[in-house]
């Protein structure tokens, strides 16, 4: 290996990486405009909703049931319906999400020492959203039934006593933004990686290079190293504002974040150096990384869990290195991953980029001679 | 030449250009790829590989002192759907596997559990949960809250007791009683994928034209802009209908996702739909040159907007203000909207006829703007 | 061929009423950027019906803002243009009726066949039932298209798609035919060819406006227009612009002995403005009013003869841009070995199969130290096979391939770092600057520290390239970007230099300015080989090898091919009649 001709391409990737002003575009603003998208759009989290009422008992009880949704902080306001129709109606325009119906003897029979129903409606067509406003509505409603029962003098005891670790706010944003520092700098190192070999086959310097007296593995590092450069400072650059902008702290070790950071990009390189050897121009070279990019982002992880999937797909997520990265990522930041855990998902990234690095590798030295 | 002449030359153009489009988009491997690869993908990804369905939340459950209620507790959070439940006696134990996440949560009851169970006092339940996953420690909140409630229930009706100002929460979950996540995800994916057919094909196909000069033939026979758009849109459109019976063939047969509304009213909206995804490509179209230009931007300005603030994924009112009143522009939301109405509710007026309105104004602004901004020359 | 076209009684009339003027232009200006230079400025100019009106320049002149002003597609800044009575701006669909227009890359779908395309054109162009039956079996005859019907478009060779271009543009049988660079990419056989069905056509009473950057074009032409940075400098005949150096052209021949000297010495007497290498004689063109210098002052030899010669367009072209710059080349290589026997270059039995398919079949060449050899072929016959296993981007078959005396399939880092390479079209990095640009290059053969530093100072000295260093190398003028593109092929100071055609599509003073820049490399020993199907290139040569159909099929200086052809009826071949007859010769003796 030359060291002097690899370098001399290497600062040429750099400079052809950020000068050109339409793929310096598609390098920065993809990013930015994701990163804004997931910190503040990607969210499971039900707060803020309405919530409707069909109330026709009107006793002491409900009115103090009422008092109790009105306080919670995941809802917004109280709609109150008059009859089940109305509230109906209200469900399917997706008005509200849910409606808790109260019998007109709740009231009276919870005063007779007797068991009250509540009915819960509830819009099944968003299951989620759905069945987490049902336990936002039954812990109220519990809480309500004990502290009914004991009289608010006693001591307010729940019968549950509920904790997060981790995240203890069960915060989307802590649990989000990690992530970024695997999908972000993933997109970005494809580009770069996925694109460059077809962009110099286009504008007809493949062949220039070709002819020089660099060889093909010194072509195919060349191409490899810019991405490890921007995917390490953009990742590094990520980590940074994670902590110091969203004030998540990093519980584990910076060291095992870096490590696991280089081994990630190397297996992404990979892919992306694969691609690049497969295809002839950039529009091929998009759409490549389109298909390969879209199941790893939605099969990550990070919107619902792997563990959800159906066990067919599961060996198939494992192929992805960002399924691994992610587990890493949350791991390092919100739970101290000590490093025998994170040696667990090293090893199948690790694997990820020998195999994707030598049949790049064997597809560029066939496909250049 | 007579009027009549002048018509049918005009159609004869139409026809001519709506074949050799439908030609290429049989023959160019990019055009296969956005109009069948991608969107098989993103069904099969949405039907099966993403799913809020936390149906085998793996809990420990720690009982200190173990007796004939913690047994029956166990047995009953067993006999739910929800849990795969693992038993100790040391909470410690299930700490590492917590951290390792190979258990989402944990339930501990204590050692007095049982005695103050019979006092008829707060039983001591812990509950602790992955934090880190927010949306499954929130689901599994739920569940525990509900088998804990009903236990409850059950015992006390065993015991022939009547516990006091006891209230029962009967939740019902309308529309999608088995509570799959599949069922809005799949009309979700719909929509993502007829935005990806109307907008980002029909700007690659335009901006092809220009990338191969191919255009400037074309404008110099007698071809009109009218023509040259509607020769770019039928062939697109009857795409974006197979792509539709696809979508739906698989919705029914595959996924098993009831079709509750008509399937007049789901074919008359999502061709509406279509028409504003066609209406975005075009408008791509007039500014992309070259085809890198104009699947980045339809990535962009109709993919992403698709995906995060259609509310079919992630719930937009939880957003911030600001994101919330540009979703009001996502063509995308209204669709979603219509089309998990159409599929789980019924043809309900009240929900399709704003979202088709919303559409067509959109439609109409897109195609305004479009036939403002097209040139028939090329500067 | 008798080809009949059918014209309208309106249209044969309307052309019978004013027989002479198709488009009249007035004070026509064209600027892209309210503050950049125009493209066009005050064009003022007709053209006539029934000729071919040659519209003549350098790239960037403005041809082809001018062809899509006349087809409507752009519209003018200021002035205006008629076409067959309609204004181009108000009644652009009229003028689409009555055009006929191939724009630069033929405007073919490439993923349409041959009949597809066809069919598109006609149905758009409103030519249907028993007359599209009719035109479209003249038209594949004529074209010769028949037997290629259902293969894809982008299937055909350039001459092919040229010609499947020119059929799509006359389906109607237009008024006025614009062709914009038509012979681009296309090998002398398939442009004469081409020549030959726009006779037939103006015979018929077509409007024909032929643009091109290559200037024997022009004489082919009844007028031209020749533009030149926005402006037209000569309109009329084109035997009118080349009788206006009669008397000034003089061709030195015999045995001149170093010819590239004698150039270098010739060029440097105030009287000579231009001159150029043409096989084994030199050209030379002197000033006006001016007399020829003594042979002495040329630097001939004895033995030379000094004759008059016919003037070209191209002579007259050059003078009237007031002569070659003459420049001189700082350029200090370091001195190659003067042993001429050696072979810097050598090819033995070279063979390169496709699968069934043989590309290059037992080719073998030697080029001698201080060569220029030149690989001639049409499109498709196999010379960028051999010229890329000679380059070693192409694995081969069999026989070998050898560059300055190391196989560049046994050793291919080391062979290559002793070539230079100039690829066809501009290969730089566009988005990069001219330091950057060399940079690179100068680290990609392995220079670094004192040696890289030397050798970016050297080049950017030798060809000037000091005031554009921080611009980016894709918005250089082309003249600059060929240097540049040299620079960074010479910088590591290669005993052997490889070129694609490297002067195709590039104006007549940039083309001598480069080849300036060669023959200097030559006079100090490098070796070069360049492959082209265009003759200007092909007359630097001093020996050229034909491949047709993966052979090489003669071999030779170029006087030796074109005696090669000599008869009777052609008592002076042309280079180009030489590869015609060859082709031809070779055709016939397989059959």
């Amino acid at each position: 290996m030359n060291w002097i001709r690899l370098l001399a391409l290497i600062i040429k990737e750099l400079l052809a990486a950020f000068r050109d002003p339409r793929a310096r575009l598609a390098l920065i603003l993809p990013p930015v405009l994701q990163f804004f998208l997931f910190a503040f759009a990607a969210t499971l989290e039900i707060s803020n909703v309405p919530i409707g009422v069909l109330n026709h008992d009107w006793g002491t009880a409900s009115t103090q049931l009422m008092a109790r949704f009105e306080r919670a902080s995941a809802f917004s306001e109280i709609r109150r319906y008059g009859s089940v129709a109305e509230a109906q109606v209200a469900i399917d325009r997706q008005d509200v999400m849910v409606v808790v119906q109260i019998g007109q003897d709740f009231s009276r029979t919870l005063a007779a020492g007797e068991t009250a129903k509540i009915q819960v409606l509830l819009d099944g067509r968003k299951s989620n959203g759905a069945q987490i406003v049902n336990g936002y509505v039954s812990s109220i409603v519990t809480r309500f039934a004990i502290d009914y029962k004991l009289g608010t003098a006693m001591t307010q005891a729940s019968e549950i006593v509920e904790r997060s670790w981790y995240n203890p706010n069960r915060d989307y944003r802590s649990a989000m933004i990690p992530t970024l520092i695997g999908s972000l700098t993933m997109a970005s190192v494809l580009m770069i990686v996925g694109m460059s070999v077809a962009r110099e086959r286009e504008l007809g310097t493949f062949e220039q290079l070709l002819v020089s007296p660099l060889q093909p593995f010194e072509i195919l590092i060349g191409k490899a190293v810019p991405g490890l450069i921007v995917g390490m400072g953009q990742g590094i650059l990520i980590a940074l504002i994670t902590v110091l902008a969203f004030g998540i702290s990093l519980t584990g070790s910076a060291l095992v974040l870096v490590v696991g950071l280089v081994v990630f990009l190397l297996a992404v390189i990979g892919v992306g150096l694969f691609i690049s050897s497969l295809v002839s121009n950039q529009q091929q070279a998009m759409m490549g990384i389109m298909v390969f990019m879209m199941p790893a982002m939605m099969l990550s992880g990070f919107t619902s869990p792997v563990q959800n999937m159906p066990a067919w797909l599961q060996p198939i997520a494992m192929a992805n290195p960002l399924v691994h990265m992610i587990v890493i990522l949350r791991g390092v930041f919100l739970r101290d991953m000590p490093f025998s855990l994170v040696a667990e998902r090293l090893w199948p990234m690790a694997l990820i980029a020998v195999v994707t690095l030598s049949a790049a590798a064997w597809l560029f030295q066939r496909r250049t001679q | 030449m007579s009027t009549q002449g002048r018509a049918g030359a005009r159609w004869r153009r139409i026809r001519a250009l709506v074949i050799k489009e439908a030609r290429q988009l049989i023959r160019d491997p990019s055009s296969l790829v956005v109009g069948f690869v991608l969107p098989v993908l993103l069904l099969l990804l949405f039907g099966f590989g993403i799913s809020f369905d936390a149906t085998r939340v793996k809990v420990g459950l720690v009982i200190e002192a173990p007796s004939p209620d913690t047994a029956w507790f166990f047995a009953s959070l067993s006999n739910t759907p929800f849990f795969e439940v693992h038993q100790t006696t040391d909470r410690r134990v299930f700490y590492d596997d917590l951290a390792a996440g190979r258990l989402n949560g944990l339930i501990a009851l204590s050692g007095d559990f049982t005695e103050r169970l019979a006092r008829g006092d707060s039983a001591g339940v812990q509950v602790i949960t992955d934090g880190s996953d927010p949306n499954t420690a929130n689901l599994i909140s739920g569940y525990v809250l509900g088998a804990w409630n009903s236990w409850i229930q059950q015992r006390a009706l065993t015991a022939g007791q009547t516990t006091a100002a006891f209230i029962t929460i009967e939740p019902r979950f309308w529309y999608n009683p088995e509570l799959e996540s599949r069922r809005f995800l799949v009309p979700g994916s719909i929509a993502l994928i007829l935005m990806m057919i109307g907008a980002l094909l029909t700007a690659l196909v335009v901006s092809r034209e220009w990338e191969r000069g191919t255009i400037e033939a074309l404008l110099a026979t007698p071809v009109g802009t009218v023509e040259f758009i509607i020769g770019k849109l039928v062939p697109n459109f009857l795409l974006g209908l197979c792509a539709m019976a696809v979508c739906i063939l698989a919705a029914l047969f595959v996924f098993h996702i009831p079709l509750r509304g008509s399937l007049i009213a789901l074919i008359a909206f999502t061709s509406v739909f279509l028409i504003v995804a066609l209406g975005i490509g075009l408008l791509i179209s007039t500014v992309a040159r070259t085809q890198f230009l104009a699947s980045q931007i339809a990535l962009l300005l109709a993919f992403l907007p698709g995906l995060y603030f259609s509310g079919f994924l992630f719930e937009v009112a939880s957003m911030p203000a600001a994101l919330r009143a540009f979703s009001a522009i996502v063509p995308a939301k209204y669709f979603v909207r219509g089309l998990q109405t159409i599929f789980l509710v019924g043809d309900v007026a009240s929900v399709l006829v704003p979202c088709t309105l919303a559409l067509l104004a959109m439609g109409a602004i897109l195609f305004a703007l479009t036939a403002r901004n097209t040139r028939q020359r090329l500067d | 061929m008798t080809a009949t076209w059918h014209v309208s009684a309106s249209q044969g009339l309307a052309a019978m009423a004013d027989p002479t003027t198709l488009v009249t232009i007035d004070a026509l200006t064209k600027s892209f950027r309210t503050d950049g230079l125009p493209a066009l400025s005050e064009l003022t100019t007709s053209i006539k019906a029934g000729q071919v009106t040659g519209l003549v320049g350098p790239d960037g002149a403005g041809k082809t803002t001018l062809m899509r002003l006349m087809a409507g597609l752009m519209l003018p800044s200021a002035g205006r243009i008629e076409v067959c009575g309609f204004d181009t701006v108000t009644e652009a669909a009229a003028v689409h009726e009555v055009i006929g227009y191939m724009p630069q890359r033929f405007g073919l779908y490439e993923d349409l066949s041959v009949i597809e395309n066809l069919t598109l054109y006609a149905d758009l162009r409103g030519v249907v039932g028993q007359q599209r039956a009719e035109t479209f079996d003249k038209l594949l005859v004529f074209t010769d298209l028949e037997r290629f019907q259902p293969r894809l478009a982008g299937a055909l060779s350039g001459g092919m798609k040229q010609k499947l271009g020119l059929a799509c543009a006359m389906l109607k049988s237009p008024r006025l035919l614009l062709l914009d660079e038509p012979s681009v990419g296309v090998d002398p056989i398939s442009r004469r060819e081409l020549w030959k069905m726009v006779y037939t056509l103006i015979g018929e009473g077509v409007g024909v406006v032929w643009s091109t950057a290559y200037l024997d074009e022009a004489e082919n032409c009844a007028e031209v227009i020749v533009l030149n940075e926005a402006r037209a400098l000569f309109q009329g005949d084109p035997k009118v612009m080349t009788a206006s150096v009669v008397g000034r052209v003089f061709q030195v021949r015999g045995a001149i002995g170093d010819k590239r000297a004698l150039l270098v010495a010739a060029l440097k007497r105030p009287e000579v403005i231009d001159g150029v290498m043409q096989g084994a004689t030199v050209r030379l063109v002197i000033g006006n009013d001016q007399t020829l210098p003594s042979k002495a002052d040329l630097g001939a030899v004895e033995g030379s003869e000094v004759v008059s010669a016919t003037p070209r367009f191209e002579d007259a072209f050059v003078a009237m841009l007031g002569g070659q710059p003459k420049r001189r080349l700082l350029l200090e290589t370091r001195p190659q070995s003067t042993d001429n026997q050696s072979l810097p270059v050598t090819a033995k039995s070279l063979t390169k199969c496709f699968g069934s398919f043989t590309a290059a079949d037992n080719i073998s060449f030697d080029i001698k130290r201080g060569e220029i050899f030149g690989l001639l072929g049409p499109n498709g016959a196999g010379k960028s096979t051999v010229f890329k296993m000679m380059c070693g981007l192409l694995r081969l078959t069999s026989g070998s391939a050898l560059v300055d005396g190391l196989d560049l399939m046994k050793s291919p880092s080391a062979a290559r770092a002793r070539l230079g390479y100039m690829a066809q079209k501009f290969s730089l990095y566009g988005d990069l600057s001219v330091s950057q640009n060399l940079d690179f290059f100068a680290g990609a053969y392995g220079l670094s520290g004192q040696k890289k530093r030397d050798a970016i100072k050297r080049v950017v000295a030798a060809f000037d390239l000091a005031s554009q260093l921080q611009v980016n190398a894709g918005g250089l003028p082309l003249g600059f970007k060929q240097r540049l593109a040299l620079s960074c092929a010479i910088m590591h100071e290669p005993p052997v230099l490889f070129l694609d055609e490297p002067t195709s599509g590039v104006d007549p003073l940039t083309r001598r300015e480069f080849w300036s820049f060669i023959n200097a490399m030559v006079a100090r020993g490098i070796t070069v080989m360049v492959t082209t199907h265009f003759m200007d290139e092909a007359e630097y040569c001093d020996r050229v090898a034909l491949i047709y159909r993966g052979k090489n099929i003669a071999i030779g200086t170029p006087e030796e091919l074109q005696n090669m052809v000599r008869t009777a009826e052609l008592p002076h071949p042309t280079l180009e009649d030489a590869f015609i007859g060859l082709v031809h010769q070779h055709d016939g003796a397989l059959t």
